[in-house]
């Protein structure tokens, strides 16, 4: 079943298309590194998929529904270039909030499960403002996956993270993916991606390069899917 | 429904706590409110019948001015962190985000004027409390068409660099009917007189003010959200 489908997605600037002529289908359960160069075009795609922008022309449908439609958005988890919390609201009232908002039923108990499993329960109680970057990365990542999605938009979710916060990253990766999460992550951290990746996209100045299987040559060799499909 | 009204509370009371904390937006609207009110007694003579008849008007300036300082943070306090794209993108509807801040709005502006009435009765000798509770439903009122203006177009010049200014620029025009009527009708209850028919056509003009608007900008914050 596909989860994702995108048909012919255009988006345009002005008169710059930043994407052109989009169409890409995600099967349920994969996980799918969309790459490029800066100014590819990914932020915007990933921007059209989470419902936070509207495509030119062109049609998106996940989980087989309209994006802006809020039981699809139930469903779907996102990590933007921001952190999205709050920085006057402590660890805990930002994950309860969005528990909230998310519907679950329990989101006092939830926010404390996500701070246990980020190792932030220590500071639940303290000032976003006064956490350190990596304390905060975690919590946005406690943030998005708070409400078990079933599919996942990450935007360059790798960049600028601490180990410890990579490493809480990965782990709550593959658990997402072994429960049947669908994951779509644009990222430069190509080792790190191809690891956890199931497909590759590459997308050359707005325009669908390649989509296809993660092959074992993309593993070994980071700027394969570049050298082989890239623009000069 | 009880999901709608449930973000719409988590919302409000997300801003509210914000705003305890900060306190950014009631400080430098207070202050404002209370040097202006300050000021406007200096121009004009607090013991002179011609101040008591305007005074209903010098309020809603006062109230009109501060009110805009504490609506330009409604949205801006989403930026920092990119948490308005996390709404956004919540299954939250615009509906129900927009009530949310509506309402957070509506407690700390009823809060500011409630907070300068006594200061204005002290600085234009006016017994502001002889018609207190019908005074206080046409502060809701009032308040209520300036927060849904306020809110909406908070909104929509939430990425605008000039915000600041175009906030005031696109909302004073808009609330001119909603501004004569709580002018009149304050001036009227300040001075002791109580509602009369006269008096209640310019509340009903109110009532359906805030009827219209707020119906027309449920109906639209979602296009003004994601576009």
């Amino acid at each position: 079943m596909n989860v994702v489908t995108a048909n012919g997605l255009w988006k345009f600037f002005g008169d710059y298309p930043a994407l052109r002529d989009i169409n890409f289908e995600v099967e349920s359960g994969a996980c799918h590194a969309v790459l490029g160069r800066n100014g590819a075009g990914k932020t915007t795609l990933l921007r059209i998929l989470a419902g936070l922008s509207k495509a030119t022309r062109g049609d998106v449908r996940i989980l087989g529904g309209d994006i802006r439609h809020p039981d699809t958005r139930r469903r779907i988890g996102i990590l933007g270039h921001g952190i999205a919390i709050y920085d006057e609201l402590s660890a805990i009232e930002n994950l309860r909030l969005f528990a909230r908002l998310y519907g679950l039923p329990h989101p006092d108990r939830s926010a404390q499960e996500w701070l246990e499993l980020t190792g932030l329960k220590h500071v639940s109680d303290g000032l976003v403002r006064e956490f350190s970057r990596g304390m905060r990365q975690r919590l946005a990542i406690a943030r998005a996956f708070i409400h078990t999605p079933d599919v996942l938009l990450l935007d360059e979710p790798f960049t600028a993270l601490d180990d410890r916060a990579m490493a809480v990253l990965q782990n709550l990766l593959r658990r997402e993916l072994n429960r049947g999460c669908t994951v779509l992550m644009s990222t430069h951290q190509i080792r790190e991606a191809m690891e956890l990746a199931t497909h590759a996209v590459l997308i050359n100045r707005g325009r669908l390069a390649y989509a296809g299987l993660r092959t074992a040559e993309m593993l070994s060799d980071p700027n394969w899917l570049y050298k082989n499909y890239g623009d000069s | 429904m009880t999901e709608f009204f449930r973000q719409s509370l988590s919302i409000t009371v997300k801003d509210l706590r914000l705003e305890m904390r900060s306190k950014e937006a009631l400080n430098a609207s207070l202050s404002f409110a209370l040097v202006i009110l300050l000021l406007f007694s200096f121009a004009f003579d607090p013991s002179s019948e011609h101040t008591r008849e305007i005074s209903g008007g010098l309020l809603w300036l006062v109230f009109a001015f501060a009110g805009v300082l504490v609506l330009n943070r409604s949205f801006a306090r989403e930026l920092p962190n990119d948490c308005l794209e996390a709404l956004v993108a919540s299954p939250v509807s615009g509906a129900a985000l927009f009530l949310g801040k509506a309402l957070a709005n509506f407690i700390l502006l009823m809060a500011l004027e409630l907070l300068c009435l006594p200061v204005f009765g002290i600085f234009y000798n006016v017994n502001w409390t002889a018609q207190f509770w019908n005074l206080l439903l046409v502060l809701a009122l009032a308040t209520w068409g300036l927060t849904v203006i306020g809110t909406t177009f908070s909104a929509l010049t939430v990425n605008l660099r000039l915000r600041e200014l175009m906030l005031p620029v696109l909302v004073y025009p808009m609330m001119i009917p909603a501004l004569m009527a709580a002018m009149e009708l304050t001036t009227h209850l300040i001075a002791g007189q109580p509602l009369s028919a006269d008096l209640w056509l310019w509340l009903r003009l109110l009532i359906g003010f805030d009827i219209i608007f707020t119906a027309l900008a449920l109906a639209l914050i979602e296009v003004v959200l994601v576009s």
